[in-house]
Order: structure tokens, then sequence, then C-alpha cells
């Protein structure tokens, strides 16, 4: 077969790139760009509202492209309106958050708010809904009177009569029938509304009968499955008359001098609210019906308050007991309800007068809120204290108590007393379990309030607890969820690791599985909080020794994700690990770091990645110019992941990272463990198996062999030749191995190969190289251009291109096949483009 | 809005007993300053006695109500005839309440067929271009506490159709059994009236449960007397159904001013009663009646 002679064509880098690149065109204020309407009416808006001239308009409007968007924003625009105006947001949420301030002032004056009730209260309303019709029945008025006819029972009669008698304002009676659950929402909405207006034009007589014909509402239960919301809706009500009034009263305490305190007694409220009080119970103990009568009593019972100092106290037993008289179960249930949410407080007396009932007292912490019972904690320490232990064990009291405290913060003052109170019985329990189930609540409470001196005295307690008898081999998860404790409230780990019962609690945890979850609970929360890389040597120590942990636990039959997970962990600490300028201590952390972790691969990956870095971030510091010391660092470096590299198991990865490191090592001078970088990148090549494994599935290598090896081959322009081998030797050596490299029969990919060698070989015969490495001399200044080179590389092309041709011979002999496939194919109805194809290849062949 | 009268009473409650010192203040407020011919101040207590229609004709019952009897009546001259400045004047007041003569301050009642009431008067006479002021103010007096031991009088009850009187057909009753007491019928005023109601059995479902109080006038005239029971309130203390065997407390706070402590007089007698009234399905109605003696102690 004919030798081609090859030639490469001498490139101008220069004038090529100037030539191809676009030209800069400075544009004129004036000119047209399609993206500039937006920007210019932007301008235009902030002109407007700033009630400007609009002349930078015209600019735009002659642009014939009309933007959608800035048409929007024509001044008129709803959100830039706001913007010019600005402020009512602002505005708007201030008076918001100072409302919300104001509601929870008077939640403290009214001693328990309703606020899990805001959330409840959704869930309800949302929950029992309805498609079926209901109907309000409000009798305002005295038509019925009117209406009475002799047919009334003696009892009818008298009801009539006392509605006119206690009717003596507009009378009116409504009664709305097929009302959609909607509807009915918004007219109790709407009787709400009017009860404020009525109190606000100080119609306290008509405000007072809307409350009883809402609460009236309650005992119909016609739409059983609306029931609940109706309550909600109509509590509500209940609720805003119950303000009205306690506000009210509250109002008339307060006079110039003096404001009365949150907490007053009996004694500061002055005799005209004192009266207006009385005046309130008296018409509401009149009330003719009982559901009216009861739920009204229950909204203003706060108001007892201003009377005396027991008084709510007293009305609860009596108001329980006057639910007996409901009839309907669901309708007393719910006014049970009701009490029980206007009055935890007096509630929460009458169980303390019961005393000793442990078990109520469980329940009581268990299902009131958390803020209530975190406000009484001394309280309730003082109550558990004083219990019966024979019917249930304080433990559990204590263990309610701090769920209550860890979702609740009690009083400042109080905290440390409770912390006392509370561990100083914590500390009794006999039992290792009832001790751990209670200690493992109580340690939320104490991360969240204390400093590390008191969480390491509780540590300390649970490990002289927990250690006898290995105690806590039973208590694994209570002692992890310590941990998890601790460190969810410790995220400076200089801070939790200064506590110096911590890695003795690790120590309990000595089953393995255990162990290693607690390690990863760590090593997650130090990647999540550990914002500024560290070389607190207190950390550094403590966390190689979780992440060894987490590593020695790798065995055979270690799960691939389960290694992925703890890799990454790993990888998490080393990247947050930094000694700053010490480079050498980078160096020899990475080298510890390489003997503890040898078996996670991922890990040591990431090591030869930060030692690389590590090297360039060296040649930066010296500006590209090693001393004789930084060379020997580098060197050093480079020499490390030299060794690192033959223990990974995945071939890409090795080949990558030789090629990788050899590049870093280039870049730093280091001309000969470059080559050997690179040689032993080549000598790896035939390694390369046929079939990969990636991600679990056998996958062909030869699309990932392409790509390195055109990586490979960008990075051979500029490695200069040994002077003690031959002319582009390491090219020469890469071209055997790919000659030698069992292809897939019929492949193209190696010819593919040889087209990107000669990209590489015309770009090495050019005067000068398309780019360089600082401080590196290439090949184009160390030939300088040499007429032997130049004959060399243009060898080597002949060979590569003969190698070329001879493929597509073998190509050409197939011919024939191909033309019978392509005639078949064009048989198939969407193929009839082939047909063209099938007709001219013959010709083709012929000349 | 020219010239205002007004007259506080220093007691928030308004509430006074015999022998003691009703005090307070007159207010003037004006603009301008006020010229009058002199300020007055009454106090006046009476009782109203009106005879119902019921016990004589209807015309009659206009006419010939009982003239009113006055238990107390004084007049101060407050201000002699002059000018107020313009802004607000205060005059204090202080009045002794005493009886005239041998007559007792009877407690303040508001009723039917008797009121007692008590009432304060500011006149202010002006010329004769301007119009006279008058600014009237009811206070309360409640009687004296009584002497004497207070007793508690419990009293048991059970409701059977048996122990029904003025049943028409008593076959036609459905089964019950009603179980209660009432704590006291000897009431202190301004403590409620308290007891339990069992509902042991019954047939018929309930309606209601229901505690009315009850007033009984009496008026003695010439030709005898009159006496009327009518309604002050009605309390409900069951709705529905209720749980047998269970007791539904009874509860009824006395209302001020509608009730006092029971009256013997020679011209008028007022009491009182308390009617337990249990409504059962479908369309009876079973009365139990208790006089009540209430007292302030």
């Amino acid at each position: 077969m004919a030798v081609f002679p090859w030639h490469s064509r001498n490139r101008n880098y220069k004038a090529e790139f100037a030539s191809c690149r676009l030209e800069a065109v400075p544009l004129e204020f004036g000119d047209y760009h399609p993206l500039k309407p937006i920007t210019v009416t932007e301008s235009k808006t902030k002109k407007v509202n700033r009630k400007g001239s609009t002349s930078s308009t015209s600019s735009s409007s002659s642009s014939s492209v009309v933007d959608p968007l800035s048409s929007v924003l024509d001044g008129t625009d709803p959100l830039s309106m706001f913007a010019a105006t600005a402020d009512p947001v602002a505005l708007a949420a201030a008076t918001d958050s100072s409302r919300r301030k104001r509601d929870r002032d008077d939640n403290s004056v009214v001693g328990s708010d309703f606020e899990p009730w805001a959330n409840k209260r959704g869930e309800i309303l949302a929950r029992y809904t309805t498609t079926e019709k209901l109907s309000i029945n409000l009798f305002m008025g005295s038509e019925k009177g009117k209406a009475g006819t002799a047919t009334l029972a003696m009892s009818e009669k008298v009801r009539t009569r006392l509605e006119e008698l206690d009717d003596f304002e507009e009378g009116s009676q409504k009664e709305l029938l097929n009302l959609t659950q909607q509807d009915y929402v918004n007219r109790i909405e709407e009787l709400n509304q009017s009860l404020k207006d009525a109190w606000a034009s100080d119609q306290k007589v008509k405000a007072l009968k809307i409350v009883i014909q809402c609460s009236k509402l309650l005992s119909d239960t016609s739409v059983i499955q609306f029931y609940p919301s109706k309550f909600v809706l109509i509590t509500d009500i209940l609720d805003t008359f119950g303000k009205l009034v306690y506000e009210r009263i509250f109002s008339m305490c307060v006079d110039n001098r003096s404001v009365l305190p949150d907490h007053f007694s009996p004694e500061n409220a002055n005799d005209t609210a004192k009266e207006t009080c009385l005046n309130w119970f008296f018409k509401i103990a009149s009330i003719r019906e009982l559901i009216p009568r009861f739920y009204v009593e229950a909204s203003i019972l706060k108001c007892n308050k201003f009377l005396s100092k027991t008084g709510i106290s007293e009305c609860l037993p009596r108001l329980t007991c006057m639910i007996r008289g409901i009839g309907d179960p669901l309708v007393s249930v719910y006014a049970r309800a009701y009490l029980c949410r206007a009055l935890l407080t007096e509630m929460m007396e009458r169980c303390k007068k019961l005393g000793n009932n442990a078990l109520l007292l469980n329940s009581v912490m268990s299902a009131f809120r958390a803020e209530f019972i975190a406000t009484r904690s001394m309280d309730f320490i003082g109550m558990i204290k004083e219990c019966d232990e024979s019917g249930f064990p304080k433990h559990l009291l204590f263990r309610s108590l701090g769920l209550n405290l860890a979702l609740a913060d009690p009083p400042e003052s109080d905290r440390l007393q409770i912390l006392n109170e509370a561990w100083k019985v914590i500390t009794k329990l006999k039992n290792p379990q009832d001790y751990i189930n209670c200690a493992e609540v109580w340690v939320e409470y104490t991360c969240k309030h204390f400093t590390k001196r008191e969480v390491n005295t509780v540590l300390a307690d649970v490990i002289k607890h927990m250690t006898p008898d290995r105690a806590f081999e039973d208590s694994y998860p209570q002692l992890q969820l310590i941990i998890k404790k601790v460190i969810a409230h410790f995220h400076d780990f200089s801070v939790l690791f200064s506590v110096e019962k911590f890695l003795p609690f690790l120590d309990m945890f000595q089953k393995e599985s255990v162990r290693v979850e607690v390690c990863k609970c760590i090593m997650d929360a130090f990647i999540k909080h550990q914002q500024e890389p560290t070389k607190d040597p207190v950390i550094l120590n403590a966390l190689l020794h979780v992440c060894k942990t987490m590593h020695d636990s790798v065995n055979a039959l270690t799960l691939e994700d389960e290694k992925r997970m703890l890799s990454y962990l790993i990888n998490g600490f080393i990247k947050m690990v930094s000694f700053g300028r010490d480079f050498e201590q980078q160096l020899s952390f990475y080298v510890e770091s390489r003997s503890m972790f040898c078996n996670l691969e991922p890990v040591l990956v990431q090591l030869i990645h930060s030692v690389n870095r590590l090297a360039m971030e060296t040649r930066k510091l010296m500006k590209g110019n090693h001393s004789r010391k930084t060379a020997a660092f580098v060197r050093a470096c480079v020499a490390y992941c030299f060794i690192t590299i033959p223990s990974l198991a995945g071939i890409f990865t090795r080949l990558n990272l030789y090629l990788h490191s050899g590049q870093v090592a280039l870049a730093n001078q280091c001309l000969s463990q470059a080559d050997a970088f690179f040689k032993a990148a080549i000598s790896l090549i035939p390694e390369v198996p046929k079939m990969i494994n990636i991600d679990g599935k056998m996958r062909p290598s030869e699309s990932f062999l392409l790509e390195f090896l055109c990586n490979f081959f960008s990075t051979l322009l500029i490695v200069p030749d040994h002077p003690e081998h031959g002319v582009l030797f390491l090219v020469r050596e890469l071209l055997n191995v790919i000659q030698d490299y069992t292809w897939e029969d019929n492949s193209d990919e190696k010819i593919r190969i040889y087209t990107c060698v000669l990209h590489l070989l015309s770009a090495m015969s050019q005067e000068t190289y398309l780019y360089h490495i600082d401080k590196v001399d290439s090949n184009d200044s160390l030939y300088g251009g040499d007429s032997k080179f130049l004959a060399e590389n243009n060898k080597l092309c002949e060979t590569v291109m003969a190698q070329i041709l001879e493929h597509l011979k073998t190509l050409a002999k197939d011919e024939v096949k191909t033309l019978e496939y392509i005639k078949k194919q064009s048989k198939q109805p969407d193929m009839t483009h082939l047909t063209e194809l099938a007709l001219r290849l013959p010709l083709q062949t012929r000349t | 809005m020219g010239t205002a009268l007004d007259i506080k009473i220093k007691r928030a409650n308004k509430v006074y007993h015999a022998g003691e010192v009703l005090s307070g203040v007159v207010v003037i407020s004006s603009k301008d300053s006020v010229q009058h011919q002199g300020v007055s101040l009454t106090m006046e207590g009476t009782v109203n006695l009106q005879l119902s229609a019921k016990s004589v004709g209807v015309f009659e019952a206009f006419y010939n109500s009982v003239k009113p009897i006055q238990i107390i009546n004084s007049t101060i001259e407050m201000v002699k005839p002059g000018k107020f400045p313009s802004g607000k004047t205060e005059i204090p007041f202080e009045f002794p309440l005493h009886a005239k003569g041998n007559k007792v301050l009877y407690e303040t009642y508001h009723g039917v067929f008797v009121n007692i009431q008590y009432t304060l008067r500011c006149d202010m006479r002006r010329s004769l271009l301007a119009k006279d002021l008058t600014k009237t103010c009811e206070f309360i007096v409640h009687s004296a506490p009584q002497k004497g031991k207070f007793t508690p009088s419990p009293v048991d009850f059970t409701i059977t159709p048996e122990t029904l009187q003025n049943v028409k057909e008593r076959a036609l009753l459905p089964k019950f059994l009603l179980r209660g007491h009432l704590n006291s019928t000897n009431c202190v005023i301004t403590q409620p009236l308290t007891g339990e109601l069992v509902v042991e059995s019954s047939e018929a479902a309930i309606r209601s449960v229901e505690l009315q109080l009850v007033r009984v006038e009496t008026c003695g005239c010439a030709e005898g007397y009159a006496r009327d029971a009518t309604e002050i309130q009605n309390i409900q203390i069951a709705d529905g159904d209720v749980c047998r065997g269970l007791s539904v407390p009874i509860y009824m706070v006395f209302p001020r001013l509608f009730t006092c402590p029971t009256l013997e007089t020679t011209n008028f007698k007022v009491e009182f009663e308390v009617n337990i009234v249990v409504l059962l399905h479908p369309d009876h109605l079973i009365t139990e009646n208790f006089p009540l003696k209430l007292c302030r102690i």
C-alpha cells in the first residue's frame, strides 16, 4: 500500500483566533438592541415613580419589538405601584406584629391563651364538613309572640311571653333555611362582626343577645357531621364576647394614675368595675335556656377575677355539674370541651387540690399545652414530689414534665432550680431503664438552657448510672437520643468536644452497629454546622477517632451504599480540615488519614485530590517559582499521589488520577515525576477491560477510554520530551499500546483515536503551540522547529494515516454487504430516502 | 347641648341601709355660665300598690289604685339662686336615711302590683325663658340584716304520677319517678337557691326541667285583699332527655331588684315561691310548688 507523506498545515493560532472572534461593537445609546427595551423601560419606571420626564422612553419606543413585560411595567404595574408607595406592607407588618404582641400580652393576662386552639380550630374546620343544608334560627324579636296560637302548650305560652319580656329592642326573628356550609360560615362571621359592632357602639344588650342566640345554635345537632365545625365557629364568637367583656372591665380598673398589673387581685379592682362585672353575672344568671346560659357564663368566667380570688374555682364545679342538665350527649360533651378550653388554669388548680393523683397529673402533663405546663414547672415538681408513688411511678411523671419542657421554655428565673429539683429525683432512680427513660428527656432541656458545664454533669451522671452491669447495653436507643440532642444544641464542635464526658459517653456504645450510627450522626452534624475549616487539635483528634470508628466498621459484607455514605461523611471531615499556611502539617494529616481510611476508595480519591490541591496552592503561594524547600514539598505531594493511586481499584479512577496528578506535577515543574505518571497511565491502558461496571450495570468501556485518551492527548501536546528517550517517546508508547489493545471487532473507536492522534501530531508540528504551562518548556521551544523533529513527527503521522486507510479498506470489503443492507432498509416505509443512497453507492465504487 | 345636670351617688352599687348617710355630688356642667333660681335635692321613698285587673274591674284597677305610701321624703335647698360658672361644678350632698315617723324603710322591690322605690331628684329652677332642669336617680335600700339565727330548712321531694294533684286522667300519664331536694326553702337573698334533682326513671322522654321563680303579691284594701302570683323568671336546668340517676343541680340566683326579703305589712305582702316544672314528651307539664322565705343576713 502506498505511503502518503504527511505535511501538517502551519497554523497561526493568534491570527485565527482574531479572525474567528466576533467583533465587539460598542453600542451607542440610541442604537437598537433586541435586549435593550427591557432595561430601558425599567429606568423609565423609576422615572415615573419619581414623577420625572419620560424622555428616555423615546429611544426604546422606536424599537420595533414591543416587549410584553416592559409594557406591564409601565408604571401602572401594581407591584411597582406598591414599590412606589412602598410602605403599606411594612406598615401592615408592623401593626400586625404589634397586634400579635398585644395578643400575647392579653394571653398572659388571661392566664392561658388559645394559641394551640388556633391550630386545632383550623383542623376541625377542615375536617368536619358537610354538603347537607343547614339552618340558622335566630330569634331576636317578638313576631313569634304574635304568632302564638291557642294550641300552644302551657309551657310554650310561658316561653313566648318570657321571650317577649326579654325582648326590649328591635324585634326580629330570622330563620335561615337551606344554607350551604359556606353560607353558614359567612352568616356566623357576620354575626361575629355585628357583635363587635354592637359592642363598639355601646349596645351591650344587643351584643349579649347575639351571643345568646348564637350559643343556642349549639343545641341543634341536626347535621351532626358539621357539629364540630359549628362548635368552633360559635365558640369563636363566645371567645370574642368574653374578651370584649373582660377588656371592658379591665379598662374600667385603669385610671389615669396606674395600670392594673397583669396578675391583679380583686382588691385592685375598683367598685365600678366590680359592679359592672356583677351586673353581667346577674344578667347571665337570668338567661332562660340552659345551653346559652352555660356557654355565656363560661365565656366570661374569667371576669370572676375582678370579684374574688377564688371565684373561678368555685364556679367551675358548678358549671361542670350544670352540664349534666344537657340531655343530648354530643352537646354536653362539647360543652365540657368548651369549659376545659376556657379554663385551663382553673382546671389545673382543681387537679392540684385533688392531689396525690399521679395518673391525673400525668394526663394533665400529656394533654395540656407545653407552654402552660412549662410556666408552672415548679408547681408541677412540687406536686410530683408529693405524689403517692404506689399508683403511678414518679419517673414517668418526670418524663412527662421533661417532654413539656423540651417543647416550651419555663420562666428564666426558675430554670436552674427546675433542673436541680428534677435531677435530684432522677438521679435517685434505681432501675437503669427508668433512669434512662427519664434522663433522656431531660437532656434536651439541659442542652437548651444551660452551658457545657451542666451538660457535662448530666452526661457524667448518665455514665455513672448506665455503666454498672453494662446497663447501657439495653438502652442504646435512649443513649443515642441523648447524643443526638446534645449534638443538636452544640453546633460549635470545639465546645462539644471540650465537654469532658462526651467521649467517655461515646465509649458506652460498644455494639458496633450502634457505635457507627452515633458516629454518623456526629459527622453529619459536623458537616452541616461547621462553617469554617478548622485545625483545632481537640476537634481533629476526636473526629479522627470518630471517622476511624466508621471506617473500621467496613468489612467484606458492607453494602456499597453504606460505604458511599461513610465515605461522604469522612470526606466532609477531610475537606473541613485546614492548617492554613502550615502545608507540611496539612500533608502529614493527609498521610495519617490515608493510613487510617485505606479501605474506603472514595476517601483515598479525595485525599489525592486534596494533596494535588495542596501542591497547586503551594505553587500559587510561590507564584510559580518554587524555592528549594517548596520544590521538595511539592515533590513529596507528588510522591504521595504516585504511591496512593495504585492502591485504588477503579481503573478509570486510576487513569484519570494519573493524568490529573501528572498535570499537577508538570505544573509544578516536576518533569520526571510527570513522565512517571504518564508512563504509569500508558502502561495501565492495556488493563482496561472491555466492559466496566457502572452503577451496577455492565457497560462497554470504549467510550470512556476514548474520552480519557483525548484528554490525555491534550496534555501530551505540552509534555516536553525526555532528553534520554527518543523523540515523542510518550506518544509512541501510547500508540503502541493503542495498537496492541484488543478493540471490539469492526469498531471505529481505534480509528477515531487515530484521527485524534493526527490532531495531536499536527498541533505538535506547529512552530508555537496552542497553549503552554507557565515555566515549562514544551517541545516547540525545545526543538525550535527542528527539521529532524518535524520529520519524525511526519513519519508518525504517516504511520497513523496508513492505519486509518487500512481500516477504510476493510470497510470497503464489506461494501457489498453494506449495500444490500441499505437496500433492504430502504424498502421500509420510513426509509425511502435511503433508496437514493443505494443507487449512488455502486457508482462510487466503480470510480 | 346646653346645661347638663347629673347626680352621682358615692357608692357604685347605690346600695344603702337605714340609718346610713346617702352621699354624693350633683354635677352641673355647661359651656357657658348658668343663671338659676336655686337648686334643690329631694329624696323620696314610696310604696306603690296597684290592684290587678283580675281582682277588680279593668277600669277600677286604674282608678282605684291604692294610694302610694310614702316612707321617706325630704328636700334640701342645695344652692341659692345665682349663677354657676362655665365648666363643671360639683356640689356634694349628704342625706341621713331615716324613715318618716314610725315607718320602716322597706327594701327596694320592683314588682308588678307592689313597687318599692327610692329616688333622688335634683331640680334646678330657672328663669321663665329657660326650662327647669330635673334629674332623677334611683338608689337602692337594703333592709337591715334580720335578727336571729338563720336556720336552713331543707326539703326532700319525690314526684310520681301518684303525687300529682289536679290531674284529669291519671291513666294517661306516663310513669316517672323524680327525686330531689332543695337545700333550704329559707333562702338568703344574696345566695342562690340550690338543690338537686334526679330523674330516677321516666317512660316518656324529658323535654325540659325548669325553675320558675314566682312572686306572690297581696294588696290589702277595705273590701278584702287581692293576691296575685306572677312569674319573675324561669331558668332551665335541664334541656332534653337527661341521664337517669344522675343528679342535675338546682341552682338559681335571685335577681336583684325583682326580689326582696319576704315582706309582710298591714297593707301589703310580698312573698316568693319556686315551681319545679318538668316537661315530658309529648306534652305533659308537671309542676311542683315550693314556697320560699327570703331573708337578708
